[in-house]
């Protein structure tokens, strides 16, 4: 039997909105306020979605030991109370929460094996939030 | 095609325990969820049903239906029970939320009437859920 398991983290980070490809007033139109340049900061809500079949051994998808410590080492402890401006995959991305969603997303895929990614959701704040499937459609 | 969900909840205890497994194997695979005595959860569950609107109620189910259905054979069977000890599938599975969201898919889906069962979703605690789409 194939289940779908989610686990949500939090994390806080700041960034600012800014892209190098625009002129100081193009920036400032499409960014508004997240272009003021000492940047500002968010509690993220992080949702990852993992789906398998249910172990019969276990009764499990995966272990969520082993789920809680592959974030906690390559997710949560680079970027929770980080600016992500600082991090080198943003240096040429602008740290929009798409691109955030993206990045973890890739993450996830390349070092977590133990069950199959199905989606990373990032709240940013209670009235946005961004999902990412890495191109799949999102089972409701 | 309209999706309606119905929630509820219920309150259980359970251990995570394999009789196949050494003492030593069922701490390390299950950790503290393999205290002997068990611990317990307010679980949400929520049921999402499909169909069609029947153009003369309006409706895509009779949600009494769908509460009485959740209510007889989900609540009534597992609301203030020990999992392990009193709800008979987990007499020899693991009552993991994903047995739990599978176990209560099968209760269900052959009990509703007029829509189709589309999801249950199990809340074990507000940061982890397990959803079944009835998929082997």
């Amino acid at each position: 039997m194939k289940a779908h398991l989610t686990r949500r983290y939090m994390f806080s980070a700041s960034h600012r909105l800014h892209s190098e490809a625009m002129s100081a007033e193009e920036n400032r139109e499409t960014y508004g306020k997240c272009n003021n340049p000492y940047g500002h900061g968010h509690n993220y809500v992080l949702e990852v979605t993992v789906s398998g079949p249910v172990d019969e051994q276990t009764g499990m998808v995966c272990n969520l030991v082993d789920l809680d410590g592959f974030v906690e080492r390559e997710v949560l402890a680079r970027y929770d109370l980080q600016n992500l401006n600082t991090r080198p995959e943003f240096a040429n991305h602008v740290p929009t929460t798409e691109n955030l969603c993206v990045e973890i997303f890739q993450i996830m895929q390349q070092g977590f094996h133990l069950a199959h990614l199905e989606r990373v959701w990032i709240g940013e704040t209670m009235m946005n939030s961004f999902e990412y499937a890495g191109g799949a459609e999102l089972r409701r | 095609m309209v999706y309606l969900t119905r929630k509820a909840e219920f309150s259980a205890s359970h251990v995570y325990h394999n009789p196949e497994f050494t003492p030593e194997e069922n701490l390390r695979t299950f950790g503290k969820c393999n205290n002997p005595n068990g611990h317990g959860h307010n679980y949400t569950l929520e049921v999402t049903v499909k169909g069609e609107i029947d153009p003369r109620s309006g409706f895509v189910v009779d949600l009494k239906q769908l509460k009485e259905v959740m209510t007889r054979e989900v609540l009534d069977a597992m609301d203030h029970r020990f999992l392990n000890k009193e709800v008979p599938e987990f007499a020899t599975q693991i009552p993991t939320t994903e047995n739990i969201a599978i176990a209560i898919w099968q209760r269900l889906v052959s009990k509703l009437e007029t829509a189709q069962l589309h999801r249950v979703r199990v809340y074990e605690t507000s940061d982890l859920f397990v959803d079944f789409y009835g998929e082997a």
